[in-house]
């Protein structure tokens, strides 16, 4: 083979083209500037479709991450920027409800049971006679917390559960998947009225545990399906082939193509929770008062929609920026994360 | 591929010659890949096997190429996973620089994995499309840290880049912004990263436009004079595989059925799988091709899960007599050519092995 060099016309440069000029370069009818047009034609190392927009020579020069690059693009992104005032803007009221304001949710008055907004009162009464502006502000520590609580909670066990019985398959993945069977066949809400009223003290984290308890098979299910299609994917045997372990195909290869289908299903999943929490509460196995949540006042609200409408539309208004603002955090980050769509 | 030029047959004919046969790097003997056929939920009971590959020797010498070629479903990809250590071997063994390499695991399988390499058939797939560039062609050196120091590997990366004929300031773009021959490239520069011995090419250029694939075939040419490597070249395109080969192997139902120097199988091929095979080749010049006669097999490959007694060719096969369904004929010098100085005296599995000239008629080259 390096017998070939000699035959090579001494006129073509040895460099990056070399492998395109020996498709040409042995035909000594050509001349020079004939080979040097054809290499032009056919030189890769400027692509014309990839796009042409302008980069600084730092950047061309440092190499970045997913994640820098997916962090960059959020950064620029007006979705991820909305979602994420109002998620920073609905945690400070969970943290700290007394800066935003004065009443207690707990002083209530009879006489103005279910009366209209009014001057200091903006968002009107309820039933027992409560200011709804405390209550909504007050019940956002609850319903925030077990919707983003049990969210992660399932998210995490669930892809962990799912993604090691898709990757590794075998009687690991009978057994996880056997037992995600068996949890998805207690109906939630039968199975909050058997748990649930055994249990003494229902605190919030009492209802966030059983929701992710209950909640995990569905992330699992889509997590194994997800780690399934990526581990047969050719990339993945290409990394194995170099000699990766278990550890780095799974979180280099492997979890970044399965995450899109877990952070959709996830984002709409919380809203789920944070009106389950509500229902588990309306049949009184969820939070009890003194807790304030929204649910606990949706529920109740339900009831006499006809006559004070206000009451059902600030604490379910809240719930749905709520649950916006999580569902477009959740979509700004899926798409971060997929080069193809920048 | 283009017609060939006179200076291309000539460079052909002097690497043919300078074929040295050293030490070979790496030798395969019996090397058999069955996967089992279960039945049942709870207790599996094996009811059989797929041969996919069903006793494959040979061997592969320093600096050469060795072609194999054989249609869909002859075990060639299966072959590629099980010397690449994916796959285990149900039986037999390969032999690298003399240690068997097939029952290793661990650390000395990695340790393995620097030296043998693979590229991958289909450039879409075998790119993360959410690693860039960069991570993809540094992604040996973390793996391997040894090879290369932290602080030289974005210099590593960049060089890898331009070795294979890319813009080194491409590390921060991610696959799909490549076309398919760039993705290519980028696959064989993560395949050269830990400077191996072997590279083993499935199918590299199959799914890449016929005008990229000379570029992508030129490229592994040219690395090949540059590192001294070894490919075992895996494809269906017999022309490809007659261009880039010192020898060439030829598979039919997880068994090697003919293997010779290139010139041996496609002037000289006994074997009637082989001659059924180059008859299949189109033939760019018209006048060529009314002189020549085509093989036309009949019926479809067998199940390798049940292949047929004997020869395992004998159920399409144009010579096949009654002694081809009872004695199995062996990867051998058939015995008419023996002693003889023939390019016909090559290693070929069948009882009536003749020489016939298929493609001569096209002057030698498809």
């Amino acid at each position: 083979m390096p017998d070939q060099q000699p035959n090579k016309p001494n006129g073509v440069p040895d460099d990056a083209n070399t492998e395109l000029s020996s498709a040409f370069a042995q035909t000594p009818t050509l001349g020079a500037m004939e080979v040097e047009g054809m290499l032009e034609k056919e030189d890769l190392t400027h692509a014309p479709e990839v796009s042409t927009e302008a980069v600084g020579l730092a950047d061309r020069e440092v190499p970045r991450s997913l994640w820098q690059d997916a962090w960059r693009e959020l950064r620029r992104n007006p979705i991820f920027i909305i979602s994420g005032i109002l998620i920073i803007f609905l945690i400070i009221v969970a943290i700290f409800p007394g800066l935003f304001d004065s009443t207690s949710p707990l002083q209530c008055d009879l006489s103005k049971s279910q009366q209209g907004p009014t001057s200091g009162h903006p968002f009107g009464f309820d039933t027992q006679g409560c200011d709804v502006y405390a209550r909504t502000i007050y019940g956002a520590r609850a319903s925030i917390t077990v919707g983003v609580f049990a969210t992660l909670g399932t998210a995490l066990l669930g892809t962990l559960l799912g993604g090691l019985a898709g990757f590794f398959g075998g009687w690991l993945d009978a057994v996880v998947s056997r037992i995600a069977d068996i949890f998805f066949g207690i109906p939630i809400l039968l199975g909050g009225l058997v748990f649930l009223s055994v249990i003494p003290s229902r605190s919030i984290w009492i209802v966030v545990a059983f929701i992710v308890v209950l909640g995990w098979p569905q992330l699992a299910r889509i997590a194994r399906g997800a780690v399934i299609t990526a581990r047969q994917q050719d990339y993945v045997t290409a990394a194995r082939a170099l000699g990766a372990g278990n550890a780095r195909l799974m979180l280099r290869h492997i979890l970044p193509n399965s995450l899109a289908p877990i952070i959709v299903v996830a984002t709409i999943a919380l809203g789920t929770y944070i009106s389950l929490e509500a229902t588990l509460s309306y049949l009184g196995v969820g939070l009890k008062p003194p807790t304030v949540s929204w649910g606990i006042d949706i529920s109740a609200a339900a009831d006499t929609f006809r006559n004070a409408p206000h009451m059902l539309l600030f604490p379910a208004g809240a719930l749905c920026i709520t649950i916006l603002a999580f569902i477009m955090l959740g979509d700004a980050v899926r798409d971060a994360l997929d080069p193809k769509l920048r | 591929m283009a017609e060939p030029t006179a200076p291309e047959v000539a460079i052909e004919a002097v690497m043919d010659k300078q074929v040295e046969r050293g030490e070979p790097i790496l030798q395969v003997r019996n090397l058999e890949k069955h996967f089992p056929l279960t039945q049942g939920i709870l207790i599996k009971k094996q009811i059989g096997a797929v041969k996919a590959v069903d006793g494959v020797s040979f061997d592969l010498y320093q600096g050469e190429t060795l072609g194999i070629v054989g249609e869909s479903g002859c075990g060639k990809s299966t072959l590629a996973k099980v010397l690449m250590n994916l796959e285990t071997a149900t039986s037999g063994e390969v032999l690298y620089k003399g240690e068997d390499i097939s029952k290793v695991s661990g650390r000395a399988l990695k340790a393995i994995r620097r030296n043998i390499q693979m590229v991958f058939q289909d450039p879409y797939t075998s790119l993360n499309p959410r690693m860039t560039v960069g991570d993809i062609i540094g992604e040996p050196y973390e793996i391997h840290p040894e090879v290369a120091p932290k602080s030289d590997r974005r210099k590593a990366v960049q060089d890898l880049l331009d070795v294979v004929g890319l813009n080194p300031e491409y590390i921060n773009r991610y696959p799909h912004q490549f076309s398919g021959g760039q993705r290519q490239r980028i696959g064989i520069a993560r395949g050269l990263a830990l400077k191996p011995e072997i590279i083993i090419c499935d199918e590299p250029v199959s799914a890449l436009d016929v005008s990229v694939q000379a570029q992508v075939i030129n490229l592994l040419e040219k690395l090949q004079d540059e590192f001294n490597l070894s490919y075992m070249f895996i494809a269906h395109d017999l022309s490809i595989v007659r261009h880039i080969s010192d020898r060439v192997g030829v598979m039919y139902l997880g068994k090697m059925v003919e293997i010779g120097s290139d010139e041996e199988i496609y002037e000289h091929p006994t074997h009637p799988y082989t001659q059924a095979l180059l008859s299949a080749v189109p033939v760019p010049d018209p006048e060529g091709r009314e002189g020549r006669e085509r093989i036309i097999l009949a019926g479809d490959i067998p199940s390798p899960a049940n292949p047929p007694s004997g020869c395992r060719f004998r159920t399409r096969c144009f010579k096949a007599q009654e002694k081809c369904a009872i004695e199995e004929p062996l990867l051998a010098i058939p015995q008419v050519f023996s002693g003889q100085d023939t390019p016909a005296a090559h290693e070929s599995a069948c009882h009536f092995a003749e020489d016939v000239d298929i493609v001569g008629a096209t002057n030698g080259e498809a």
